[in-house]
């Protein structure tokens, strides 16, 4: 570890922290519509909008309406995704003449692109043509990110009000996200980051000649040996800088290629890298700060962002520490860092990143629901990719994807005064709303869909020796964390993976599939719920006897209850997993 | 209430299909080709009237009188950025392939170069399996074999490694690291094998 990786690591939380007030504050004055410099500009494009799609913009719903009017955009607009994908050699924007997308493979993905995952097993090179990738593709990150976010503002509209039956337009708050504050970001960044190098372009794949022309000898399965020689490269070109701003500002993390953030045209310098960090935290860091400034209490949104930061520390120096270390099973490598290296464990590591910006963006992906990769986590040590597999487990509520990982963490505050409460003997509240046994049911709801999900499918595919074991890459203990990742990474819609396992098959495309649905719907739904009973309720003010939110004790409580409902679930699974792993690999065991 | 929001659904995706996944690459695609179109292109090498590849792309490296890219998983011979199955080996810490390969390489090293210590990034492959970098240190580990083959001294090498050494961005972002074909293009250049 080195003074260089750290200065790294703590600039990122506090660029995170000085953007989480104007973010905030901004998001909180577009989801109250009142006046923001952009409205000149962007109030005639949403009142086109409304008209052409027939939004009536004063109508308020409840939150059973503002639960189906998600559930039907989400859809329809996957349903658009499927077709696209299957009929994509008809469509333009095709220099590479590529095939329709097969049924399984385009249902896992219309699923995944829908719900946030974008978890990926195909090889976009050889598969999604340009217009997939621009009006499929970067379409579903830009929707399925406005979609959370507009579920996040319910949630939060739900806690301020008082004695009301309506949570806000479902339709407004989608709207209002997708114009005012993903698209402007994202027009600004994508130029950023073309500037760096990223490519933009609809040419077709660029074929240039090596220096160094390259004999392979290959053995085939018959036994022959067939020399072949190697001097062309074939290089992928794309609109990949508009796809990327959106992944990344829109915690999507599917990549426009198999690489994802590894590739050199996907993440060209550190300075691309850094600002990629920095736009997955924006939003759900900005978002505790709406929080604060809707309902009024601004401490409890910092309370809340000073929970996220206690475990997002803790997070990247596991992972750090583990990857610095290097491989022990190694001999003869030194991997020791130094001015003229950055050591460590390099393996699915780039040059230009090292060991603590790769260490530093699996935490980051994985503590928001991004998903987004610089490295690979399957060539991780078996600590350093234990960090981010529970990072997902803990509910994807460090900071979290934008929009779920505040709803996600306001489900934990709700536990967490339930439990205050019940030390005390006393009915809990929260910002001057009684919980009661419908709003902690909800809760629980919510939490254990998350286990059930996960835990099931792993166990089915761990003891399936014709469909489920094959697709292991990596023996031993390893094999068992990899499947685990997937439906981690699936049903926390995260989308990174220990990408040796092959998901591209009948099984894993159906049932991951169905978990990136599962883990969205089924989770959002009871907080929606929470929103609805919430805002009808009567105010009650603060009392002596009132569990506080805002003060650091609340802090602790809160990261105690999500690491604790996570670690007695999911503990055993681990052990078994990457911790048995870490210690076979300090005997000396190899697999 | 339910056929109302059905048909908002149909038309709010047609009309934001139309806006983000059609207007909006297509806006940011003229602006980067106007402002960029270096960048936006791939940063294409071109050396006497051919393309000889990408800046920003690594290529496979193994005759002696070139710098050697780090292992790559990427096709056949490595660095095929279209390789169908990506370009990570994505073997885990704990897997004998991993173990078998990196020490195979450590043997062909050390006898090139007995002296020095094996920088981790020189046999350890990438995630995109299309690094183009390797570290100032997997730089030096070369020059002795470099030198040899060109017939160069090492201190007129050394120099010209420095030349290509890239310091962290902005002094602080990232880490050092070598242009491995930009730097192998430019001892073409100056230092011709034959």
């Amino acid at each position: 570890m080195t003074a260089n990786g750290w200065l790294q690591i703590f600039l990122l939380l506090l660029v995170t922290f000085a953007l989480a007030k104007p973010a905030g504050l901004f998001m909180a004055r577009v989801f109250a519509r009142e006046k923001t410099w952009l409205d000149p500009l962007l109030r005639p494009c949403e009142r086109v909008l409304y008209k052409l799609t027939g939004v009536d913009e004063k109508r308020e719903m409840r939150w059973t309406e503002y639960a189906i009017a998600m559930l039907l955009f989400s859809g329809v607009s996957m349903t658009l995704l499927y077709v696209i994908e299957r009929v994509q050699q008809h469509l333009p924007w095709n220099p590479e003449k590529l095939v329709g997308v097969p049924t399984d493979l385009a249902f896992n993905t219309a699923a995944s692109f829908t719900t946030n995952t974008n978890w990926q097993a195909y090889t976009p090179e050889v598969t999604m043509t340009y217009f997939t990738q621009m009006a499929g593709l970067a379409y579903h990150n830009f929707t399925s990110a406005a979609v959370g976010i507009a579920m996040a503002v319910a949630i939060i509209r739900g806690i301020a009000r008082r004695e009301q039956e309506t949570i806000g337009n479902f339709w407004v708050d989608l709207t209002r996200t997708i114009l005012w504050v993903l698209l402007p970001v994202c027009l600004v960044v994508a130029m950023i980051f073309v500037s760096q190098g990223m490519i933009q372009n609809l040419r077709p794949y660029a074929k240039t000649q090596l220096v160094d022309a390259q004999t392979v000898t290959t053995t085939g399965t018959d036994g022959k040996t067939t020399t072949q020689v190697v001097n062309e490269q074939k290089i992928p070109q794309g609109p990949v800088a508009s796809q990327e701003a959106i992944k990344i500002f829109g915690t999507n993390g599917g990549g426009f290629f198999y690489a994802n953030s590894a590739h050199p045209y996907e993440n060209p310098t550190p300075l691309t890298n850094f600002l990629q960090l920095v736009l997955i935290f924006a939003i759900p860091s900005g978002l505790t700060y709406t929080l604060g400034r809707m309902t009024g209490s601004q401490r409890h949104g910092w309370a809340v962002w000073g929970a996220m930061a206690v475990l997002f520390l803790a997070g990247v120096v596991s992972v750090y520490s583990a990857e610095a270390r290097g491989n022990l099973l190694l001999h003869g490598v030194d991997q020791r860092a130094s001015g003229a290296q950055s050591g460590g464990n390099m393996e699915g590591k780039e040059v230009r990143f090292g060991i603590a910006n790769t260490a530093l963006y699996a935490t980051v992906t994985t503590d928001a629901s991004c998903g987004a990769v610089n490295g690979m986590h399957d060539s991780f040590t078996p600590l350093g990719g234990m960090i981010p597999l529970i990072n997902i487990m803990l509910g994807e509520v460090v900071f979290g994807g934008v929009g779920s990982g505040l709803y996600g963490m306001i489900v934990f505050v709700i536990l967490s005064v339930f439990i205050a409460g019940l030390m005390v003997g006393r009915t809990p509240e929260y910002l001057g709303k009684k919980i009661e046994a419908y709003d902690v049911k909800m809760a629980m709801l919510s939490v254990l869909i998350f286990p059930l999900v996960i835990l099931t499918f792993t166990a089915i595919s761990v003891v399936a020796k014709s469909f489920g074991t094959p697709s292991i890459s990596n023996p031993g203990p390893h094999g068992l964390s990899q499947i685990l990742y997937a439906y981690t990474s699936a049903t926390g819609n995260n989308g990174s993976a220990f990408g040796g396992l092959n998901g591209n098959t009948l099984w894993y495309n159906t049932t991951i599939g169905f978990a990136t649905l599962f883990g969205r719907f089924f989770a959002v739904i009871p907080i929606l719920a929470i929103a609805g009973s919430l805002a009808k309720k009567k105010y009650v003010p603060e009392s002596a006897g009132t569990f506080p939110v805002t003060t650091p004790l609340f802090t602790v409580l809160l990261v105690s209850v999500v690491l604790i409902v996570s670690a007695l679930t999911f503990f055993p699974a681990l052990s078994l997993g990457p911790i048995l792993e870490h210690l076979m690999m300090h005997a000396g065991k190899v697999f | 209430m339910l056929k109302k929001n059905l048909l908002i659904s149909i038309w709010m995706t047609l009309a934001t299909t139309v806006l983000l996944g059609i207007l909006y690459p297509l806006a940011v695609t003229l602006l980067a080709q106007w402002a960029f179109p270096r960048q936006a292109n791939g940063e294409i090498i071109h050396l006497g009237g051919k393309m000889v590849g990408s800046s920003l792309i690594g290529q496979p490296f193994s005759s002696a009188g070139y710098f050697h890219s780090r292992p790559s998983a990427a096709g056949a011979a490595g660095y095929d950025p279209d390789a169908s199955s990506g370009g990570a080996s994505n073997l885990g810490p704990t897997n004998s392939a991993l173990l078998t390969r990196v020490n195979s390489d450590v043997q062909r090293l050390q006898a090139e170069n007995p002296e020095a210590r094996i920088p981790a990034d020189l046999v350890t492959s990438s995630g995109s399996g299309l690094d183009p970098h390797i570290s100032p240190a997997s730089a030096e580990f070369q020059i002795p074999r470099v030198a040899r083959e060109r017939k160069i001294s090492e201190g007129d090498l050394r120099a010209l490694v420095a030349e290509h050494t890239e310091g962290r961005q902005w002094g602080f972002l990232g880490e050092p690291r070598v242009n491995v074909l930009e730097l192998n293009l430019e001892l073409d250049a100056v230092h011709p094998l034959h």
